[in-house]
């Protein structure tokens, strides 16, 4: 059992997204908001990472709840997985995303783990995390990709130094909702497309999505667009519980006359960010959700997929997840 | 470890509420020092609370006062609501409540495994919701009521029913993530009395068994969502 404790760190617990705002921007790269901390408390009990000035999100309430908006919701970034999960309107019209936040990690961590900690958690590379001088972590060397080197979980696309893949099982899900960001800093609100709002090694390799020091994910509006379309969400993974997924797919995809009309299609866990499908979303739009169709989706989907040396096992299965998601929505 | 390293409520002033407010750190500061400093010379009258806090926090630097990465944060001292009773404990701003729980309050039924989410044996009820004490900051649940194992006996010494049937159906074998899997039980049963096998092996699945006795505790857990 541990004894020990995370090094020192002050603690501020603002109640309102101003006094967070502020004090973020005051701490400048000395700050580091948590949420539901199980991301961020890792980093510093493993003497990882480290922050001498720790801001508590939890008590804004003002970022915390569902809200009905313009045809769509609005989803606050520290509502809870667990409240996602449960909640009414989230489960008759985006169900997509009520499973993808239930197949996160563990229900204790659900129950604490928030959308914006979810979305915005950091790289799960464990040579990474083990706070190695890697590229990432501002070194010269990626530990993962040698020929040794332990990648079974890493990317298949997107690799540029780093070959850390995107964790989350609810950005594809966003990605496929047409999801909307809505970013906070001390100097103004905007506004960022999911797909453009995770951002891979060849754009900034420190960073996993477009937030700036001092800025916040405040909420996630979804657009009616999608709402009550066919979903399907599929995580593969080594354990049922508290495992990140190896490869997982969100779908959201509307039929009219027997022909899928329009689809939205986006996998995790291939690449540094969720990675959206438009090959897919190209061959099956006009085509019946069939078998036929499932399986040009399915080889669409994996062309270019660049292996490491262990993770070879990835292209079947996400082109089986494909298939699944066409076939079986 | 003893009694005395909580602080008696009756025998204190009232110490500020510790949060951080737009009226800025520097109102914090003033406040803080002076309680920080009256409790100090409390624990130094109490030479078995200063040897076990340094067996506790010993051997980690920075975490004094004086050596504070930047003044204004939380106030140390803080009321904590654990079993229906509150108490006052000094929490430091990086304390988890796995560590309150059990070296400052003295309540070890609570167990540590990994230190890090990933087994469930910390497990806690906060306001009746299963959570990872190990990964929860103390000052996160100032105002918030925790139940922990030692919170489930009724004042007449009965146990809860899933302690009973846990007895009944033989459920731990080493006993270690016992009280994780009993808090994670009795939060199932008071949101859904009457749950399948299903729901109830999904609900704890979130607290590993090193000895392999799932089907032990779900035989309980369905003992006892019958008996309640």
């Amino acid at each position: 059992m541990s004894k020990d404790m995370m090094p020192h760190f002050e603690l501020f617990q603002p109640d309102s997204e101003e006094t967070a705002l502020d004090l973020l921007s005051r701490f400048g790269d000395e700050g580091w908001p948590v949420a539901g901390g199980h991301d961020s408390l890792s980093w510093f009990k493993d003497r990882a990472k480290y922050a001498a000035n720790v801001v508590d999100l939890t008590g804004i309430a003002s970022m915390r709840g569902i809200r009905e908006v313009d045809g769509g919701i609005e989803i606050g970034a520290l509502t809870t997985l667990t409240e996602i999960e449960n909640n009414d309107i989230v489960q008759s019209r985006y169900g997509l995303l009520a499973q993808a936040a239930g197949h996160v990690a563990s229900p204790q961590i659900r129950n604490v783990g928030t959308l914006g900690g979810n979305l915005n958690q950091d790289a799960r590379c464990w040579y990474y995390r083990y706070g190695v001088d890697c590229y990432r972590a501002g070194g010269n060397t990626c530990y993962a990709d040698t020929p040794e080197g332990q990648n079974r979980e890493h990317c298949l696309w997107g690799a540029d130094r780093c070959v850390a893949v995107s964790p989350s099982d609810v950005a594809p899900a966003m990605v496929a909702l047409d999801a909307t960001m809505i970013v906070r800093s001390a100097s103004g609100t905007r506004e960022v497309a999911a797909e453009d709002y995770f951002i891979g090694p060849d754009i900034d390799i420190e960073r996993m999505t477009v937030l700036e020091p001092g800025e916040l994910l405040t909420a996630v509006r979804i657009p009616g667009d999608w709402a009550n379309a066919q979903f399907y969400f599929e995580k593969v993974a080594d354990r049922n519980t508290w495992d990140f997924p190896l490869v997982n797919i969100a779908s959201a995809m509307v039929v009219e006359n027997g022909t899928i009309s329009r689809i939205r299609i986006a996998a995790g866990a291939v690449q540094c960010t969720p990675r959206r499908l438009t090959v897919v979303e190209e061959v099956v739009t006009g085509s019946a959700p069939d078998e036929e169709t499932a399986a040009l989706a399915g080889q669409a989907a994996v062309r270019g997929a660049t292996p490491l040396n262990f993770n070879h096992f990835k292209i079947p299965l996400l082109e089986n997840l494909v298939k699944r998601a066409i076939r079986d929505a | 470890m003893t009694e005395n390293t909580t602080i008696d409520t009756a025998a204190e002033t009232e110490y500020p509420q510790p949060r951080y407010d737009s009226a800025g750190p520097v109102a914090a500061i003033g406040n803080s020092k002076a309680s920080r400093r009256s409790f100090i010379k409390g624990v130094i009258a109490s030479g078995a609370v200063a040897s076990s806090a340094s067996y506790v926090f010993g051997g980690l630097s920075g975490c004094t006062p004086e050596q504070a990465a930047t003044p204004g944060g939380v106030e140390r001292l803080m009321s904590l609501n654990v079993n229906g009773e509150v108490r006052r404990v000094d929490v430091l701003p990086n304390e988890t409540l796995a560590m309150t729980l059990r070296y400052k309050l003295n309540l070890t039924g609570t167990k540590l495994g990994c230190d890090r989410g990933e087994c469930g044996a910390c497990t806690v009820l906060v306001d009746g919701v299963p959570n990872y004490s190990c990964s929860t900051l103390t000052h996160t649940v100032r105002d918030k009521a925790v139940r922990t194992i030692e919170g489930l006996e009724s004042p007449n010494g009965d146990l809860h029913p899933v302690q009973q049937a846990m007895i009944d159906e033989l459920g731990p074998q080493c006993g270690f993530c016992t009280p994780g899997q009993i808090m994670s039980a009795v939060a199932l049963l008071e949101a859904n009395p009457s749950p399948t096998r299903d729901e109830a092996r999904r609900w704890l699945s979130g607290n590993l068994c090193r000895c392999g006795a799932y089907d032990h505790y779900l035989n309980a857990v369905m003992r006892a969502a019958q008996s309640a």
